[in-house]
């Protein structure tokens, strides 16, 4: 026993220290990577941010040098705070929350103190610098934008939050990410890699060089820079021709489905989200709710599409079968059903399909309609068999266009119609959706799918998905998926029929006073009633104006979907704007001056008003 | 004498292990002092240099004892017992201070400490004392001169003030127990960490409370068999009593920075930047390592200078991080297999003068085996002492050569008495 006691205590230590060793070193290796390892600095570099040009090769977006004022919270010295202060121009109680709040996040790896100086800021407050130990200086590069339109295509890069870093380990407090438009879409194209250096650092946090002599560090690799498919040109005219009224212009080359212009209204000027009062200005702009800058109406709102939606009625009708070109429908100023008519202007009747496309009867598409859904045994049947054949045009559904944002927009389903109806307790016949004819009732589409289906129209029976990106220049390539036809399912001889009313709506119908000399467009007009709540009642509002369009009538270089809200008919507002855009883009000049005139100093705001006065007000003047 | 057949006798595993903990030591100090300045291994200016220089000497002086006749070391122990006492005595008079302690003589620029050759001198006249045929360790009177010889050079360090080197001298009871001292000592010094180490833990209201209820349930589980209550109350008021002031002096006695260091221990505190700094640091060191460390030279946390006192006291954080868990247990069992060897060469011994020093190195060793690293892995509480043969420093390396190589001497020499 006496020999046994020591012998025993020196194995028991070494399991003991076995044990201890293999937990710090083995087990327990929460504190071995890198980044964690207080020896090491971590520094960054980065590289510049890509640029964006239009389609025409004109610079719309590039950077200029910024200044961060950063600070690692372990690192700080007491330091003069009332002359720092003054230095960063921010108030004592201010500095302190804002360094409480990066000790909260970190003390061990840098945050931002102020961010976005600008030259002037960042001469007179570097030179004092090395008084306040923890702070520097870190250069970054901000966008410089040499537009001020299409705010909403290039959108905006914002400093990334907890919450994206927390999903994406790229990104560290304080650094930047496009948070939405092409921006955000083509975020890792446009950012690059940043290059990392690692350093050695003595226990004084002093550097000591690099660390291993710099076989971890990377170099940056340069944003690569994007042209879109936008045209400058064609942007900046929209954005003109949209002032003082609210609503968008989307316009698309179908023979390609690049995307030419995407203008919403209103807009800002991007550069206000650049710079020391970005964080003012975004905040005036997010909280507009009046009327929502940041709200992009072409891919966000869904509108009742109107008498453009008349088309594809006719589309469907052709291709189920239901309806020949020279059917001809009576309209009693109004289509009767039961004990009740869906009203109709005053035109010449009975019509056949393009004179009832010219004149936008009302009529003529509420009996095709209930064709098309008779055609079925049930109307559940029915409605999900013209569902699906207007799916196929890219509707009801994410377009699938290399933006960040969208809506789906709305095609009822029979299971809609059952749920709304109680079925089968009660039963519903095709007359109960029957103002789907003429895209009112359920249908819902975004302006972008607008363009879309009159692209696909314009192609007599096809699209490709509407994109942005034209060009990544380097070695990278736009996604295939822009370069696939998408088909109808309408065969193409019975688009012949459709195109040719929409000519004629031109030459003889809704849009005969607003024609552009030489260019042969086809086109239709649309007036949608909407609706909204006004202290929880709901009023009608003044018509929406709408319009679609493509030309020239023979392969065609543009279709264009244009809407404003409270315009009243389609041919007042949108028609005028649609038929504009079109000769600017052809032609690249203006010839019914009259018209651009017109519009331009036309303005809407009285009607926006109206909602918010608190008066009764009358609409449709 | 170490020429002709004889020198087989001389346990070479001893002297390998030996050997090789020097030159690993040697490398580690290599790396924790390395610095921009160095012109090659044998700057005589840079530390690890110098530790050369120490290491070369350390074979002048193996060659010196394994020369000396051994009874020499039996003979004259009580005289270089005493010689080293003046000489620790001296420091008063003609001492340098360092760090606060008045530990060392200055010699034209090189620092000797004599604490660190004391442990030898000590156990050599420990084991004349007791081998002596009069004396009998289960007699008082003995008991009091065993402790004598070990208190004296204890109070001399403690008023240097040197306390982690004074802690030493507790090793010396394994030998005592060895031959014959009564367990109960042991036990004594046992459950005196145990109430220590709890009553910082959890407070002496606590432990008071514990150690009562734990003689309430022994009182009644014996209650057949008569117990003796007066011993039952003895001892429970001793261990209250000891609670209380073991208390009171951590309050009222002890210097913040003494407190500091058992609350780091005892996890009350975090503050890896304050107090804890330390031991943190060298935690983080050696938790880089992994499975086969970074390698020679490339520890970041060493090259930093993180580590306080790296290249002395801590240099096994720089096995940690640079060797990782393969070399800090090839350390560990180069340990464990010297001392244990130790032990095993000292039950062979023919003298009770060879068995009581070789059983009193063995445990001089284990202390500082087991406080050294059991601070620099965070499991024992921070207290400065070397890791022998490992640690810079000439002093600490010649009094570890001496202590080793005397007994290396002693057992080379037990043939002779067959």
């Amino acid at each position: 026993m006496r020999k046994l006691v020591l012998i025993a205590l020196v194995l028991i230590s070494g399991i003991l220290f076995a044990a201890r060793l293999f937990y710090l070193q083995v087990y327990d290796a929460s504190s071995q990577s890198l980044s964690e390892n207080n020896a090491i600095k971590v520094m960054y570099d980065y590289p510049q941010r890509g640029y964006m040009f239009d389609r025409n090769n004109q610079l719309l977006v590039s950077n200029q040098p910024s200044y961060d004022v950063m600070v690692i919270p372990r690192d700080v010295k007491p330091l003069d705070t009332l002359e720092f202060c003054s230095l960063l121009k921010i108030s004592k109680e201010k500095f302190e929350e804002i360094l409480q709040k990066a000790r909260t996040y970190s003390p061990r790896l840098p945050s931002v103190v102020i961010p976005q100086l600008n030259k002037a800021d960042y001469a007179s407050l570097s030179e004092k610098m090395y008084k306040y130990e923890g702070f520097y200086i870190q250069r970054r590069s901000l966008r410089e934008y040499q537009v001020n339109h299409s705010a909403n295509v290039m959108g905006y890069i914002a400093e990334v939050n907890n919450a994206i870093i927390e999903k994406n380990p790229y990104y560290q407090m304080g650094e930047l990410i496009g948070t939405a438009g092409v921006e955000k879409e083509y975020e890792e194209v446009l950012r690059g890699i940043k290059g990392v250096k690692y350093i050695q650092k003595d226990r004084f946090n002093r550097d000591i060089g690099p660390y291993k002599e710099g076989i971890y560090d990377t170099l940056p690799e340069a944003g690569k820079d994007i042209q879109l498919t936008i045209d400058a040109a064609l942007q900046k005219y929209g954005q003109e021709l949209m002032t003082h009224k609210r609503g968008g212009i989307v316009a698309i080359e179908p023979e390609t489905g690049e995307i030419l212009a995407l203008i919403t209204a209103p807009s800002y000027d991007p550069s206000l989200l650049v710079g020391r009062d970005r964080s003012k200005n975004f905040t005036k702009l997010w909280y507009d709710t009046i009327e929502k800058p940041l709200y992009d109406r072409v891919l966000m709102g869904e509108y009742p599409p109107g008498s453009p939606f008349k088309t594809l009625t006719a589309l469907v009708g052709l291709h189920e079968q239901v309806v020949d070109t020279l059917d001809r429908f009576q309209c009693y100023r109004g289509y009767r059903y039961g004990n009740r008519t869906l009203g109709c202007h005053s035109h010449a009747s009975p019509l056949s399909m393009v004179g009832g496309i010219a004149n936008s009867c009302n009529a003529y598409f509420c009996h095709v309609y209930k064709r098309i859904i008779d055609k079925y045994p049930t109307p559940q049947e029915g409605i999900d068999a013209w569902r699906k054949d207007l799916m196929s045009f890219g509707l009801g559904n994410f377009l699938g266009y290399d933006l960040p944002s969208g809506k789906r927009g709305n095609i009822p389903t029979s299971k809609y119609y059952n749920k709304a109806h109680d079925f089968p307790a009660h039963k519903w016949s095709p007359l109960a959706t029957i103002s789907n004819a003429i895209g009112q009732g359920e249908v819902l589409l975004t302006p972008i799918q607008m363009a879309n289906f009159t692209a696909a129209i314009a192609n007599r029976g096809y699209y490709y998905t509407p994109h942005i990106i034209k060009n990544i220049i380097g070695p990278d390539t736009i996604p295939k998926k822009f370069k696939e036809r998408h088909y109808t399912n309408v065969a193409p001889e019975n688009f012949k029929p459709v195109i040719e009313g929409m000519y004629q709506v031109y030459e003889k119908g809704t849009a005969s006073g607003i024609k552009i000399p030489d260019i042969k467009i086809c086109g239709k007009t649309g007036t949608a009633e909407n609706f909204t709540k006004i202290n929880g009642k709901r009023t009608q509002l003044t018509d929406h104006s709408i319009f679609v369009a493509f030309a020239p009538k023979d392969n065609p270089k543009i279709a264009i979907a244009v809407f404003v809200e409270n315009g009243y008919w389609g041919s007042r507002w949108a028609g005028r704007i649609a038929g504009l855009m079109i000769e600017k883009y052809l032609k690249g000049e203006i010839t019914r001056t009259d018209m651009e005139k017109y519009v331009l100093e036309g303005s809407l705001e009285a009607e926006y008003a109206k909602p918010y006065s608190g008066k009764p007000f009358s609409i449709n003047r | 004498m170490i020429g002709g057949k004889n020198y087989m006798r001389l346990d070479w595993l001893m002297i390998f292990i030996f050997i090789a903990l020097v030159i690993m030591g040697w490398v580690n100090i290599y790396s924790a002092s390395l610095s921009d300045e160095a012109k090659g291994f044998f700057d005589f200016d840079q530390i690890y240099g110098k530790q050369m220089l120490w290491i070369g000497l350390s074979f002048v002086i193996i060659i010196f004892i394994l020369a000396i006749e051994s009874k020499f070391y039996e003979r004259f122990a009580s005289v270089i017992y005493i010689v080293s006492l003046i000489a620790l005595a001296g420091l008063f008079v003609f001492g340098k201070t360092i760090a606060g302690a008045t530990s060392w003589f200055d010699f034209g620029g090189i620092s000797i400490q004599p604490s660190e050759f004391v442990k030898a001198t000590t156990a050599l006249a420990l084991a004349k004392y007791v081998s002596d045929i009069q004396t009998n360790l289960t007699e008082f009177k003995n008991q009091i001169g065993a402790f004598i010889i070990l208190a004296l050079p204890a109070i001399l360090i403690i008023l240097q003030p040197d306390p982690g080197s004074a802690l030493i001298y507790a090793a010396f009871i394994f030998p005592l127990y060895r031959e014959g001292l009564h367990g109960v000592y042991l036990l004594i010094g046992f459950s005196a960490v145990v109430l220590f180490v709890s009553t910082l833990a959890f407070g002496a209201i606590w432990v008071a409370l514990a150690v009562l209820l734990l003689a309430g349930i022994l009182l009644f589980r014996n209650r057949k068999r008569r117990p003796d209550f007066i011993k039952y109350i003895l001892i429970v008021a001793g261990c209250i009593v000891f609670s209380f002031s073991v208390s009171y002096i951590f309050e009222n006695v002890f210097k913040q920075h003494h407190r500091d260091r058992f609350n780091i221990l005892l996890g009350k505190e975090v503050d890896a930047r304050g107090i804890g700094y330390n031991t943190k640091q060298s935690e983080i060191a050696i938790s880089n390592g992994g499975w086969f460390g970074k390698g020679w030279t490339q520890g970041t946390q060493t090259k930093g200078n993180f580590v306080p006192e790296q290249h002395t006291d801590y240099i096994f954080s720089t096995v940690g991080e640079e060797w990782g868990f393969t070399g800090s247990m090839i350390v560990v069992l180069l340990f464990v297999g010297l001392i244990t060897r130790i032990l095993f060469r000292a039950e062979k011994q023919k003298t009770q003068f060879g068995r009581i020093y070789g059983y009193s190195l063995a445990a001089i060793l284990f202390f500082h085996f087991f406080v050294n690293i059991g601070m620099v892995t965070g499991i024992f509480p921070t207290v400065g002492i070397p890791l022998p043969f490992f640690s810079y420093g000439g002093s600490a390396l010649w009094g570890f050569t001496i202590l080793l190589f005397i007994f290396v001497k002693l057992d080379g020499a037990n043939h002779y008495y067959t």
